[in-house]
């Protein structure tokens, strides 16, 4: 699976603009999914979960580096992503789904903060982007 | 039943009273055919989908939106009735349109991100999850006389 370069470019390019901020919007994106999609708190039981944690803050930005990581090896994200894929398929067993949620969050914060670069095909193009992040990360995950 | 909390019922109300239907519901609609090329088979008398201002012009689509969103608005006015208020739709989509649910929730979703641009501040965790909960509502309404 490879991204078009159309794609590449959208993302690189709005990657570009959230700069040092990624962590940020991972960290809200995760809190969104929290609250829209409760049965998504089952995977974090061990960590404080109230709004402005810390804790949720530091797995949003570990979040983050996972999709700057990403971004970095769009030529390779299997082989890039092997290692969380391997913790989240064996070790965490994280249904699926919750990666498609959290992306769905993602991208309305993302649409909320860059509104002016959120047009149809930039939100098509960051689609197909966290498509293939999940396809890395899960098998089978259709 | 899907059962929507008082705060839930306000935050819909609320965010509803601000949007510009024809606005919210073009741009959704819109990005439906970008994001999901198989749903261009459902608009072929639409005429011309082939780029994104070309949809975004599209007065058929500009008309149907409208439709679409009014339907919402009409959902909006009926929490607590979606199956009963959306029966005839439903058999619409599945006798006559033959329209994936799947697509219904889609387009949900696409509604939810639409509204982020529009209302960044008003779009709160707590605002996103009544949507949220009132757009998959709607779409299990509209799937719920499929045979």
């Amino acid at each position: 699976m490879v991204l078009a370069p159309a794609d590449r470019a959208a993302v690189l390019a709005l990657w570009r603009k959230l700069g040092t901020n990624v962590g940020i919007y991972t960290t809200e994106a995760l809190e969104r999914t929290f609250v829209a999609f409760p049965s998504s708190k089952t995977y974090f039981l061990h960590l404080n979960l109230s709004p402005g944690s810390a804790q949720v803050r530091a797995h949003g930005q570990k979040v983050a580096n996972a999709l700057i990581l990403a971004v970095n090896h769009l030529d390779d994200l299997p082989r890039t992503l092997s290692y969380l894929r391997e913790l989240h398929t064996h070790k965490l067993r994280v249904d699926p789904v919750f990666f498609k949620l959290l992306c769905h969050c993602l991208l309305v914060t993302l649409a909320r903060h860059y509104p002016g670069d959120f047009s149809p095909n930039m939100h098509a193009s960051l689609v197909r982007f966290l498509n293939h992040v999940i396809s890395a990360l899960a098998p089978s995950s259709g | 039943m899907v059962h929507f909390t008082t705060e839930e019922k306000a935050a819909v109300a609320n965010l509803w009273a601000k949007v510009n239907v024809e606005v919210v519901g073009g741009e959704s609609l819109a990005r439906l055919p970008i994001f999901c090329p198989w749903t261009q088979s459902f608009c072929d008398s639409f005429g011309n989908l082939c780029t994104e201002s070309a949809i975004m012009g599209n007065p058929k689509v500009k008309a149907h939106s409208r439709k679409v969103l009014n339907s919402f608005r009409n959902a909006s006015k009926h929490m607590d009735d979606l199956k009963g208020t959306f029966a005839d739709l439903s058999e619409l989509h599945c006798d006559k349109l033959h329209v994936d649910p799947e697509n219904l929730r889609l387009l949900g979703n696409m509604i939810l991100i639409v509204l982020a641009t529009h209302f960044s501040k008003e779009f709160t965790p707590q605002m996103q999850a009544a949507w949220q909960k009132l757009t998959n509502a709607v779409a299990s309404a509209l799937a719920h006389k499929y045979h």
